[in-house]
């Protein structure tokens, strides 16, 4: 089936299995591989991208459901010069990320969640957050960074 | 994981949901959220060899007002039902309920209609909406049909439905002040309740919905019949159990389940009763 997905602004167009994954249409046919797969049963939060503006698990959506939709991934945060996104820069700042491989999931979700409430406590980051899933920081580190966000 | 290939089609509305699954037999299946069948399928536990993917059937994405109580479109994702200004007014355990359905990705993609048709009975919209006394609303080749939610759950994972039947609306009466207490209680965030509690009462009235406490969600009869006889919130609470059939599994033995379902509906009941 053909479909369109805007990825970062950018529409691509391509013949797919209905049983694609839309994570792995970002990764395997459009080559963007900073969106990662850790479970892939759901439960992680690795694969968190934004699809029409809300974070959603990339490996539980078909890509032919989001057939049309706008999608931002990792990718799409910095701005064009580099200048990396606020919230790409708190974790930086805070040592929000030690192996980095839930980063780009915790940055999508963190994101999408100040953008349905700008400045939430830090018991909503935790519970706003309960989606992601992290092996090396014990999070403290990560709701640090997301509240330094919300606060510039 | 790769599900097992299927064809895909879209409905842009509830009638050609239905004559695609007439055309498509048993063999077809509604896609919504996706967020129950695709997990399933991509464990090749579901195969059904088309989808009928009735995701942006946006006109059932709705929450009303209609008098004595509140219609929900079966599309209505569990984000929109948390944050509806309605259901905070009229139906606030509703709302509070669908918060807790699994992370805020999984509520930005599942739906109630999707929750219930699933028939989950360690989901929570379905005890939370059956403690309701909700009504659900199904549409099929022959017009539509009101099934109480008492009546919809027929064993695990297996409802009411028909095979060429799409739930449309989800009918739950308004609280009108009733007190009320969502309990969940689970070892991890995000995860399914290994017994929750969904409880309303007004004076001598009450609603107890057990989640996870057996092969379908239960409604605690036993307990509102004490309460509506005058007894005190604990002797009402020990009765919690009796008219649920719980199973065993990896997080809890028959008797903790049991336990837990006591525990949970006296907390329920005294945070309702405040
Ligand atoms: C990580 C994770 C955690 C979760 N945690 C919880 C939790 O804590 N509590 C909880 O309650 N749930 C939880 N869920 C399940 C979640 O609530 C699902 O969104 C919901 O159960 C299914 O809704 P859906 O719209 O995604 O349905 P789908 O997956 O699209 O469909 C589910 C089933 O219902 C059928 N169906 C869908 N819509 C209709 C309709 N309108 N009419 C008739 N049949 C229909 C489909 O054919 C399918 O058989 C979790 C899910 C995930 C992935
Ligand atoms: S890879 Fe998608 S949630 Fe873990
Ligand atoms: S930084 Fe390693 S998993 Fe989070």
């Amino acid at each position: 089936m053909e479909i369109t997905v805007t990825i970062n602004g950018t529409a691509h167009t391509a013949d797919v299995e209905p049983r694609t994954l839309l994570v792995q249409f970002i990764r395997e046919n459009v080559g963007l591989t900073g969106t990662n797969i850790g479970c892939d049963t759901s439960s992680c939060g690795a694969c968190s991208i934004h699809l029409d503006g809300e974070a959603v698990k990339s490996c539980t959506v078909l890509a032919v459901q989001a057939d049309g939709a706008a999608v931002t991934t990792i990718e799409g945060m910095a701005a064009a010069d580099g200048t990396l996104h606020p919230m790409q820069a708190a974790f930086m700042e805070n040592h929000g990320l030690q192996c980095g491989y839930c980063t780009p999931g915790m940055v999508m979700a963190a994101t999408s969640l100040l953008a349905e409430n700008p400045s939430p406590t830090e018991e909503e980051v935790r519970i706003g957050l309960e989606g992601n899933l992290c092996r090396c920081t014990g999070y403290h580190n990560i709701v640090k960074a997301v509240m330094a966000c919300a606060e510039s | 994981m790769i599900p097992a290939a299927f064809d895909y089609v879209r409905a842009s509305s509830a009638e050609e949901a239905i004559a695609l699954l007439g055309q498509h037999g048993d063999e077809a299946k509604l896609l919504a959220g996706g967020h129950s069948l695709v997990p399933l399928m991509k464990l090749r536990l579901a195969q059904p060899s088309v989808l009928v993917d009735i995701g942006r059937v946006n006109d059932l994405s709705y929450v009303r007002d209609a008098g004595d109580h509140i219609a929900i479109g079966a599309l209505t994702r569990h984000m929109d039902v948390e944050n509806s200004p309605v259901l905070a007014e009229h139906v606030p355990l509703l709302a509070h309920a669908a918060s807790h359905v699994g992370d805020p990705q999984v509520r930005h993609r599942g739906t109630i209609g999707g929750s219930l048709a699933h028939a989950d009975p360690a989901s929570d919209l379905p005890a939370t909406t059956l403690a309701l006394g909700a009504t659900y609303v199904a549409q099929g080749p022959n017009g539509t049909r009101e099934i109480a939610a008492a009546d919809f759950y027929q064993g695990y994972l297996t409802s009411a439905l028909e095979a060429d039947e799409l739930l449309t609306e989800i009918r739950v009466p308004k609280m009108n002040g009733a007190g009320w207490s969502f309990q969940k209680f689970n070892r991890r965030a995000q995860d399914w309740a290994i017994v929750g509690v969904a409880a309303w009462r007004r004076g001598t009235e009450s609603g107890v919905g057990l989640v996870n406490m057996g092969s379908v969600p239960v409604l605690a009869a036993a307990v509102s019949a004490a309460i509506a006889s005058g007894a005190d919130v604990a002797d009402a609470a020990a009765l919690a159990a009796d008219d649920a059939d719980p199973q065993a599994d990896l997080n809890a033995s028959v008797e903790y389940r049991q336990h837990l379902a006591r525990v949970l509906t006296g907390r329920a009941l005294s945070a309702a009763s405040a």
